[in-house]
């Protein structure tokens, strides 16, 4: 019991701040909760299949497939799977730590985990559509490219930072 | 509705194939997920409250009043942070980027909200950490600001 309460103390003292808040500032209180619930809601229905996923990636994909696909050598085919298992429209990037972890343990190198979660917050189809829609296909196709070319260079000096202390 | 129907098929398709092929294997792959969404839980719990917290307070029309019209440098810093300690879905964040460049914003200041908002995340660093470890965190949000900072800059000579 009290290993519990150890574990939850942060969401407790969260949910203490919201108590706090509904007497304080009760407007603010009703837009912060109904906000959490919505989100609440999107993490119940996309919770389960991914941590499925990761159990079934953990007991059936063997370590040299992935160590083959997305592995240190392998060069710019890991680079574009990766890219595009991060575009598929597959939910918020929360989602694909504990993803990346798995498959980090399972072999995949630093440079292409760091473009998969790069790809997935910033290189989304669905996410990309609206912009197109709100600020126009000039800003989102530049913004695009920038954006790709910056997420490779950070996986290669994430690589680099990180060639000799293994981080999992 | 896409990312639901995309990811209950994925799992789907799995789990019809893997099942066939070996009942024993597939359950532990069920006691692993269940073991890793237990681990989970605290940190889900903690970003769920701060994101309702940090968007009750951080309504679009203070973002708007924060970033909108005042140009210059220190509106596209304002940004930049804002876009990293929040995290609104892409179909409000989109509309609100695109009414804020309309009412005076400059293409530096919305672009260095957009990538930084969508690249670096403040709020689901706790669960990133807990995947991942602090290193790694620190490092990817850092050079992602950084990075935020840069194309903001070049968009903002180039359109």
């Amino acid at each position: 019991m009290r290993n519990i309460i150890k574990k939850f103390t942060v969401p407790i003292i969260i949910g203490l701040i919201y108590i706090g808040l509904a007497f304080w500032l009760p407007d603010t209180a009703e837009r912060s909760f109904s906000v959490a619930i919505d989100y609440a809601k999107e993490m119940v229905f996309i919770m389960p299949p991914v941590f499925i996923l990761m159990g079934l990636l953990e007991v059936w994909i063997p370590k040299d497939k992935i160590q083959q696909w997305v592995g240190t050598s392998s060069g710019l085919k890991g680079i574009l799977i990766s890219f595009l298992m991060g575009t598929l429209p597959t939910g918020p990037l929360y989602v694909a730590f504990p993803l990346t972890a798995s498959l980090l343990k399972k072999g995949a190198s630093i440079t292409n985990m760091v473009i998969f979660l790069g790809s997935w917050a910033a290189l989304k189809i669905p996410q990309l559509l609206v912009e197109i829609k709100f600020l126009g296909g000039a800003f989102t196709l530049l913004r695009f490219v920038l954006t790709f070319s910056v997420i490779i260079a950070i996986g290669f000096i994430m690589e680099k930072v990180f060639k000799n202390n293994p981080i999992i | 509705m896409v990312t639901i129907i995309t990811i209950y098929s994925i799992l789907a398709v799995c789990l019809v194939l893997y099942f066939w092929k070996s009942k024993q294997k597939t359950f532990k792959a069920f006691k692993i997920a269940v073991k890793g969404f237990m681990k989970m839980l605290p940190s889900l719990l903690t970003i769920l409250g701060i994101v309702g917290l940090i968007l009750g307070i951080l309504t679009p029309e203070i973002i708007s009043r924060l970033i909108g019209a005042e140009a210059g440098f220190l509106a596209t810093g304002m940004a930049a942070i804002l876009g990293a300690i929040t995290l609104i879905p892409s179909l409000i964040a989109f509309p609100l980027a695109g009414s804020l460049l309309r009412s005076g914003a400059t293409i530096m200041t919305i672009s260095a909200f957009i990538t930084s908002l969508v690249m670096v995340g403040v709020v689901t660093a706790p669960m990133e950490i807990k995947s991942l470890g602090k290193q790694f965190t620190l490092l990817r949000n850092g050079l992602s600001f950084l990075g935020a900072l840069i194309i903001a800059a070049i968009m903002g000579v180039i359109i």
